[in-house]
């Protein structure tokens, strides 16, 4: 035991990580992985194994791939950036979309409807027998369609081809974590660069930056509402101004040369915050970050949105038009505590920065987020013991996540024998390590869109802001188990529109079965899994029932 | 139309021989097999616009505030509003409803509504299927919970069942519920397979260790097998019911299907869209009229179509909120408050519009531009949970919320 301590110390030594950070901490990654092992961690760290994956780990070291994961910017990733490379959305700001694509369909929405209206009223004076002319074909917003669609196609591609298989798995958790909805309004202009710019960047950084990068995105502070959280006094103020360009008679000639019809300041009136906004306030103390337990009472909630009114998205008349503006007429200036802290009068954008600051370093928090961590990594029922050592990693960096990482993927926890195959598959999680076990060739990710919605797991469409499970009773129901083998079966069959099959089960001097049950679940199946396997007449159904499998469906 | 017992005569036996009992069925067949009362829920996304569904003709504001879509009368010119109570009348395109008001089956619960605010679709839609207006974290829907509230010895996999292509949040939760599109199309799609492939997947899962994944598959394999027998592709709707063709005409015939033939069906849903009526909405005629057409041929069909098994049954429909009393530039509607809601069934005090009528004058609306909300939905809710399924204590069914039976409208026997 001392001696693997030893090697293992030396190791990660050799690499160059300071070692007084692992000196009172021994890792348990075992130096001479069996099998078994090495897919145990490409199925937690990574989204499942690809043919060859085992050899290439084993070869590497088990330690040294943990830890290069860890360090994804240092590892190249050409196969998925040329995938990627034909969809034009992805680079996008915020700003773009909304011009390219949202502002186009809400113009091509207004036409349809004047000509609908037109139409109908020409219907109605038409005499009996007059054709009414053909309605067009191609609706608006297929544009923002697009929008949505690239950014789902972009995750799947990444999940199944990024050799930064670490980085996907944390930014799928921490998207998931801090859930925004795609349904509702004009969030899905605001999701491309939310997850490009807001999460992925910042998923093995400090929790505070990612935290700040959330709470200032375009896209939470829709979804959440506190885009429209605002003092009371603004709407007095907000009104007068309307008042204002009203009583002018909409000459036009306004500050930025706009003209505003009545229905045009009728629909700004309508949406002239009236008050202060909780929605957002109670759900970074509850989900994002203390949790309901956290210890914040309902004046903190209070506390904490007043904090933050003035944090909104600039208008659209703006040069920086969606994107996080602090509006100091929202403001609420007045004295505020929060969580026994006190935040003085007379303060602005700095109110709301003081408040993550206080939540990011609440222990609440650390403990908090590494349960939620644990029980995506190790276990549904997350090990007390390795919690609470994540969380003093946690605490004792300032929210290292990298470092909380580590200290996970690392644990003796983390290698028990309880924890392996502890997990049941999500539908994202099940589809993509099929992809990845059989190597498939993903032509057109769009298909694989709608099977997630029917599987339960429409991406960036998780309605409320506790985003998807991360427990089997969530994903273990009857149509769901159904639906993933149909899946299996179609993709084995080489039937499923948009990925191309090659050969999944290479010669191995062995019969299919064998192949299959030790290429997909690491030779480790049941006798009456196996049983089924040996008695398929061809390569597709063995395939079929290996991804089908209860095996299969864990990870 | 088939039922268990034939089920067990004809299939089960044969299975039981096998050493293949499906389980529940192996349960019921100690039981004597009583008929389970059945909750149809029917959710009109878009927010309908219940003033021009259910027509308070009575209101001389009613029609000061649709100069163009307010729809007639009854008996003012041919296509007038059909009477209800001689204050309400149905939009003529509810026609088919009409008898079944008459005769007592159906009854309408108007300026329903939630107590929350919001007028976004889906704050709305969320608060209304979790049974938590103002609360976004509520994991489960009211109907899951209401499935826990009568826990059933013999739990069938198809005790709740929605026509749709995801489980909608009514029903998701711990309790097992199955989101289907298309009964015909429930199982495995064997395809060159045959057979084989369904019936291996089955022993590979009744031999693993795995209790929580073997449990659910020998359910859903259990159901699967139900689903082929019960033979929908050849099913004859009864006493001549027409469905439309519609998504949701075709929904609702799968869910008397299923109710019909046994399968232990409790709660099922539906939904239908398009209602959300900004623009030109129309009165008699138009993009309403034309909803609404499908919407009452639907509904009556699903009950000629379930005849006598209407006996154990209450359909009710919903929708996240109403719309604005006045109409808008635009020929249309905004996003209001108050609706209607329809109830139909065993217990029903049919015949009547119940709820407190709070009138559309200009200090009467809700923020001065709604129709009230007099009712809360939760209620309507609960006195049908109670009354017609037989749940003690509604009160964990809609946590949060105080359900005090004086504030029943008793629109249920």
């Amino acid at each position: 035991m001392r001696l693997r301590r030893f090697v293992a110390a030396l190791a990660l030594v050799a690499l160059n990580v300071p070692s007084g950070v692992h000196a009172e901490r021994s890792s348990a990654v075992p130096a001479r992985p069996d099998d078994k092992t090495i897919v145990h961690v490409l199925n937690r760290a990574a989204f499942g194994p690809r043919p060859g994956d085992v050899a290439r780990v084993r070869e590497m070291g088990l330690s040294a791939w943990i830890e290069s994961q860890l360090r994804p910017d240092r590892i190249p990733d050409v196969a998925v950036q040329t995938r990627l490379a034909g969809y034009t959305t992805l680079t996008l700001t915020s700003r773009e979309i909304a011009q390219d694509y949202f502002l186009p369909m809400i113009e091509a929405r207004r036409e349809a409807k004047k000509s609908a209206v037109e139409r109908s009223e020409t219907a109605l004076a038409a005499e009996p027998g007059e054709a009414a002319p053909p309605r067009a074909k191609r609706g608006p917003g297929m544009g923002m369609r697009s929008v949505i669609a690239e950014l789902t196609a972009q995750k799947i591609v990444r999940a199944v081809y990024s050799e930064r298989q670490l980085e996907e798995v944390m930014t799928d958790f921490w998207f998931n974590h801090f859930n925004v909805f795609a349904g509702k309004g004009q969030t899905r202009i605001y999701l491309t660069e939310y997850e490009r710019e807001a999460i992925r960047p910042h998923v093995l950084s400090h929790f505070r930056e990612l935290l700040g990068a959330t709470a200032k995105s375009p896209a939470m502070l829709f979804y959440l509402d506190n885009a429209r959280s605002a003092d009371p006094s603004f709407a007095k103020l907000a009104e007068s101004r309307l008042a204002y360009v009203e009583g002018r008679g909409m000459s036009g000639a306004g500050r930025h040369g706009m003209k505003a019809t009545p229905e045009q300041i009728d629909q700004v009136r309508k949406n002239i915050p009236t008050g202060i906004n909780e929605n957002y306030a109670r759900e970074l103390m509850e989900l994002h970050t203390l949790g309901v337990d956290g210890g914040y009472t309902q004046q903190d909630v209070v506390n904490v949105a007043r904090a933050l009114t003035g944090w909104t998205i600039a208008g659209p008349r703006r040069p920086d038009a969606g994107q996080f503006v602090f509006n100091p007429r929202m403001h609420d200036r007045g004295e505020k505590v929060v969580l026994g802290h006190r935040i003085k009068a007379g303060g602005g954008m700095e109110d709301g920065e003081h408040v993550l600051d206080i939540l990011a370093s609440h222990p609440s928090t650390a403990k908090f987020i590494a349960t939620a961590l644990v029980r995506r990594f190790v276990a549904d029922q997350p090990p007390a013991s390795l919690v609470a050592r994540a969380a003093e990693t946690f605490r004792r960096t300032g929210g290292d996540l990298r470092e909380v990482m580590r200290t996970i993927l690392t644990s003796p926890e983390f290698f028990a024998p309880e924890a392996y195959r502890a997990k049941v598959k999500t539908p994202f999680e099940f589809v993509v390590s099929a992809l990845r076990a059989t190597d498939a060739d993903v032509q057109q990710p769009f298909p694989l869109e709608r099977t997630l919605q029917q599987l339960g797991m429409p991406l960036y469409f998780c309605q409320p802001p506790t985003g998807y499970k991360d427990t089997a009773d969530a994903w273990v129901n009857s149509g769901a188990l159904i639906g993933r083998m149909n899946f299996a079966l179609a993709l084995a069959a080489n039937t499923y529109r948009g990925v191309a099959l090659g050969d999944p089960l290479p010669d191995r001097n062995q019969t299919d079965a064998d192949t299959a049950v030790a290429l997909f679940l690491s030779d480790d199946a049941s006798d009456g899994t196996r049983a089924t396997i040996h008695k398929a007449t061809s390569a597709a159904q063995v395939v079929a029932l290996a991804l089908g499998s209860p095996e299969f469906q864990r990870r | 139309m088939i039922s268990r017992r034939v089920f067990l005569r004809n299939g089960g036996l044969a299975l039981v021989s096998l050493g293949f009992a499906p389980t529940f069925l192996a349960r019921t067949a100690a039981a004597s097999p009583t008929r389970k009362k059945l909750l149809i829920a029917i959710f009109q996304r878009g927010a309908v616009d219940g003033l021009n569904v259910v027509v308070p003709y009575g209101e001389r504001d009613y029609y000061r505030r649709r100069p163009t879509i307010a729809v007639p009368r009854p008996g003012d010119g041919v296509d007038g509003a059909l009477d209800l109570d001689g204050f309400f009348a149905f939009h003529p395109r509810l026609a088919p409803l009409v008898p079944l008001y008459k005769n007592g089956t159906l009854a309408v619960i108007h300026a329903c509504g939630s107590p929350d605010s919001t007028r976004s679709h889906f704050d709305a839609q969320d608060y209304m299927e979790s049974g938590t207006p103002g609360v976004k974290s509520t994991d489960d829907g009211w109907l899951n919970r209401t499935l826990k509230a009568e826990r059933a010895a013999d739990a069938s996999p198809f005790r709740a069942v929605a026509l749709a292509p995801a489980l909608p949040r009514s029903l998701q939760g711990s309790a097992p519920a199955l989101a289907i599109g298309q009964i015909g199309q429930f199982g495995i799609h064997d395809g060159a397979g045959g057979q084989m492939l369904g019936a291996s997947f089955e022993a590979q899962y009744s031999a693993a260790a795995d209790t929580v994944l073997k449990g659910t598959a020998h359910e859903a394999f259990d159901a699967v097998k139900l689903m082929k027998q019960a033979d929908p592709t050849h099913y004859r709707p009864a006493a001549g019911a027409s469905y439309p063709a519609s998504a949701f005409g075709q929904a609702l015939k799968q869910i008397a299907q299923l109710a019909k033939s046994d399968v232990g069906l409790e709660i099922a849903f539906a939904e239908t869209g398009n209602w959300d009526h900004h623009v030109n909405e129309g009165s008699t005629q138009g993009l309403l009229a034309t909803r609404l057409d499908d919407f009452g041929r639907s509904l009556a069909a699903l009950v000629t179509d379930l005849g006598e098994r209407m006996s154990d049954t209450v359909v009710v429909t919903m929708s996240e909120f109403g719309r604005a009393a006045s109409e808008n530039g635009n020929r249309g509607t905004d996003h209001g408050h108050g609706n209607a809601m329809l109830v139909m069934g065993a217990g029903v005090k049919g015949g009547h519009v119940y709820g407190k009528w709070p009138g559309l004058g200009q200090d009467q609306l809700y923020d001065g531009r709604d129709l009230a909300v007099t009712t809360d939905f939760r209620d309507v809710f609960a006195e049908i949970v109670t009354s017609h399924l037989g749940v003690i204590d509604a009160g964990p069914i809609f946590p949060g919320y105080t359900v005090d039976r004086r504030n029943a409208r008793k629109f249920m026997a």
